[in-house]
């Protein structure tokens, strides 16, 4: 797969890097041999079950921890070589754990991000100040500039802490499940704030989700890290097509499912239903029986119970000799829930 | 400038009259004691006027002047520290003494006091000139070695397990400090507890020499640090990530900080309290994080709050002196609940 990327600009790179922890007289080593490649300009995701070391991948290319082996090359450069303040002018770093102490408002958050151009004092200059208006504008936080941190929702504060990297002007930005406490429409416009970022400012950006879906949808690439700390490169829909999702995330009870690119809770069916009809009616009807832990089946004589869909106002129910009409899904369920069924 | 401080009014207004408190209450502190002096004499000798009774004169300037200046560079210098440890340790509950200083002065003179001096070395007879200065030596030796080990110890480990190692430290040693007691006798036993009530008044010109000139270099040295105390605010993790040298950062602001703390205990015994309030009603009155504002907000709260502690100790006609390490909790800690009702989110502030 690696010879479909063809990167125009490597923003950062790595070779041969192994990640871990290093206890002194013993290392865990959770990935090693990585070669990446983040590309300036786009927005890839990076996904991976929980503890196969996502964290731990982004604050070792962060330069928050020390690889145990190989090589970080950011512009070229080898990241050790680079000091600190040139350091921070190339990667910036979202965490969720962002809470900063005392009193401060977010304008003075976002400021913090001027620290590696400001003078010895801290003192900043209008295009310092210029640059955090702009990142607060970016992400649509300029409402939020006189507000306490600590008084915003989780879905605010991590668009102040997304805007004050932004305002350190970096190359490189990497971001640790930043989308973790989001309600869904937060995530979505997170997402999507983030890859208009990548693009119109030629950012490379790397970001850990656990939100496959909106991974799968928004990233311009993926990086999928698996249990045995090996790391697949590719486009979203290579590498939803190619069964490797399936292999890192299924478990005994989570389906991959490529015709709807999503999981599938599985648990192991008893009973199956038969389900005749189409459009959304019978979409939905699927979607209860299967949360209600029937599975579906085409066989009539293999069902327990097979329903006919006429239209939306008709459910045909019938189980063996008894034959049931609701007018409504609501009461299809709850005929369902109060019948008796043999396990 | 929408960027600076969106509350500069309030910041001036904050400096205003800290300012004009701590000049009025200087004032009265000069005027008000076991004698009281007239405001013009008070006026006079500070301009050097010779037409001054030399009495007042000298009550002034021996006594008054030095005790003020002590209790302002001392407020200072605590204020400030506990705004360093707050920061460092990202603990609203952090004092300058966090690292152990006051438990090893405690020591240093609990050896003087009720080791040596029983053992046939009269050293601290009548707390004369010398004895006093032996006890500061005392006190200095103390804090140093104590903070030399923890220091040591902290090069190797996370923050947090720093405040706990300096925790541990403090009772280490306030253990062998009961144990000397244990085996004290009456009169040395009292003078060891004097020495822990805290005094401003022990600070004479000459002591001023060394006092001033440490806590003013700590002074300096923690303002050095604003831009990386500032990204603290955010946690280590990300002050690296800003460019901060954080190992460094922290190993030199704790050397600030327990500066100007040590150099507190030494001359004026455990002084406690004002490290923790100072700081804390700062950021509450000015309505600001940043070290730029808060660093002189401390200096002047702890200032003021430190003198105004002296001035009620001394009782103003009554003829005894209370404990000064007593008075800065009757004075600071009412203020920091009544702050901390109105403000009701210091969860939410410290994370």
């Amino acid at each position: 797969m690696d010879a479909t990327l063809t990167p125009a600009l490597t923003a950062l790179s790595t070779q041969g890097l192994a990640i871990g922890y290093d206890h002194g007289d013993s290392a865990r080593c959770i990935a090693s041999g990585l070669d990446l490649t983040l590309p300036a300009g786009e927005f890839v995701c990076l996904l991976g079950p929980n503890g196969t070391g996502k964290s731990t991948l982004i604050r070792s290319l962060s330069g928050m921890q020390a690889p145990l082996a190989g090589d970080i090359l950011l512009a070229g450069q080898d990241f050790r070589s680079i000091p600190p303040r040139q350091r921070a002018r190339l990667v910036s770093v979202v965490l969720t754990d962002a809470l900063p102490m005392g009193m401060m408002d977010a304008y003075a958050m976002v400021a913090l991000g001027r620290h590696p151009y400001s003078g010895w004092f801290g003192s900043m200059g209008p295009a310092d100040h210029a640059r955090i208006e702009w990142s607060l504008e970016a992400v649509g936080a300029r409402d939020l500039a006189r507000r306490q941190v600590s008084e915003l929702s989780d879905g605010e504060r991590q668009k102040v802490s997304i805007a004050r990297a932004l305002a350190q002007a970096t190359k490189v930005m990497l971001l640790d499940e930043p989308t973790a406490f989001l309600d869904l429409p937060r995530r979505v416009e997170l997402m999507r704030i983030l890859r208009d970022l990548a693009h119109s400012e030629g950012l490379a950006l790397l970001l850990s989700t656990h939100d496959l879906d909106l991974a799968l949808r928004f990233a311009d690439r993926l990086w999928v890290l698996n249990a045995d700390g090996q790391l697949i490169q590719g486009y979203p829909e290579a590498i939803a097509m190619s069964g490797e999702f399936a292999q890192v995330f299924e478990t005994e009870n989570l389906d991959w499912d490529p015709s709807s690119g999503s999981f599938r809770a599985h648990p192991i069916p008893c009973l199956h239903a038969k389900v005749v009809g189409e459009g959304i009616p019978a979409l939905w009807t699927k979607r209860a029986l299967e949360r209600l832990g029937f599975g579906l089946t085409e066989d009539a004589n293999a069902a327990a119970v097979s329903i006919e869909i006429e239209n939306e106002n008709q459910w045909r129910v019938t189980r063996g000799e008894q034959q049931h009409e609701f007018a409504s899904i609501t009461e299809m369920i709850e005929w369902l829930l109060a019948s008796k069924w043999k396990r | 400038m929408r960027g600076m401080e969106s509350n500069s009014r309030r910041i001036t207004l904050f400096f205003s009259f800290t300012g004009i408190a701590i000049v009025l209450l200087a004032g009265l502190s000069a005027c008000i004691g076991s004698v009281n002096l007239p405001l013009d004499v008070v006026v006079k000798t500070l301009l050097g006027s010779s037409d001054v009774d030399p009495v007042m004169r000298q009550i002034m300037v021996d006594f008054r002047l030095p005790r003020i200046v002590t209790a302002l560079l001392a407020g200072a210098a605590l204020g400030t520290a506990g705004l360093l440890m707050q920061t460092v340790f990202r603990n609203p509950l952090a004092d300058p003494f966090v690292l152990g200083v006051n438990s090893g002065a405690s020591l240093g003179v609990a050896i003087v006091l009720l080791a040596l001096a029983p053992a046939g070395i009269s050293l601290t007879a009548g707390l004369g000139a010398s004895g006093q200065l032996l006890i500061i030596l005392a006190s200095s030796a103390g804090a140093g070695a104590t903070l030399f080990v923890v220091l040591i110890l902290s090069r190797r480990v996370d923050i947090m397990s720093v405040l706990i190692i300096g925790l541990m430290i403090s009772y280490t040693i306030g253990a062998i400090v009961s144990i000397l007691m244990f085996f004290s006798m009456a009169e040395r036993l009292q003078s060891f507890i004097n020495w822990s009530f805290g005094d401003y008044g022990n600070v004479s010109w000459m002591h001023m020499r060394l006092f001033a000139p440490a806590v003013l270099c700590g002074l300096l040295l923690s303002s050095l640090f604003i831009k990386p105390l500032d990204a603290l605010l955010l946690g280590e993790p990300y002050a690296r990530s800003v460019g901060t040298r954080v190992k460094r950062t922290r190993f030199l602001v704790l050397m600030a900080a327990s500066l100007l703390a040590g150099a507190v205990t030494g001359f004026c015994g455990p002084i406690g309290f004002l490290g923790i309030a100072a700081p804390h009603l700062s950021r509450y009155l000015c309505r600001s994080s940043s070290h730029r504002i808060l660093i002189p907000a401390s200096i002047g709260i702890g200032a003021l709050l430190s003198l105004a502690s002296d001035f009620v100790a001394r009782g103003p006609g009554l003829d005894v002196v209370l404990p000064l390490n007593a008075i800065t909790a009757l004075v600071g800690a009412p203020i920091i609940i009544a702050a901390l009702v109105k403000q009701r989110n210091m969860q939410r502030l410290f994370g």
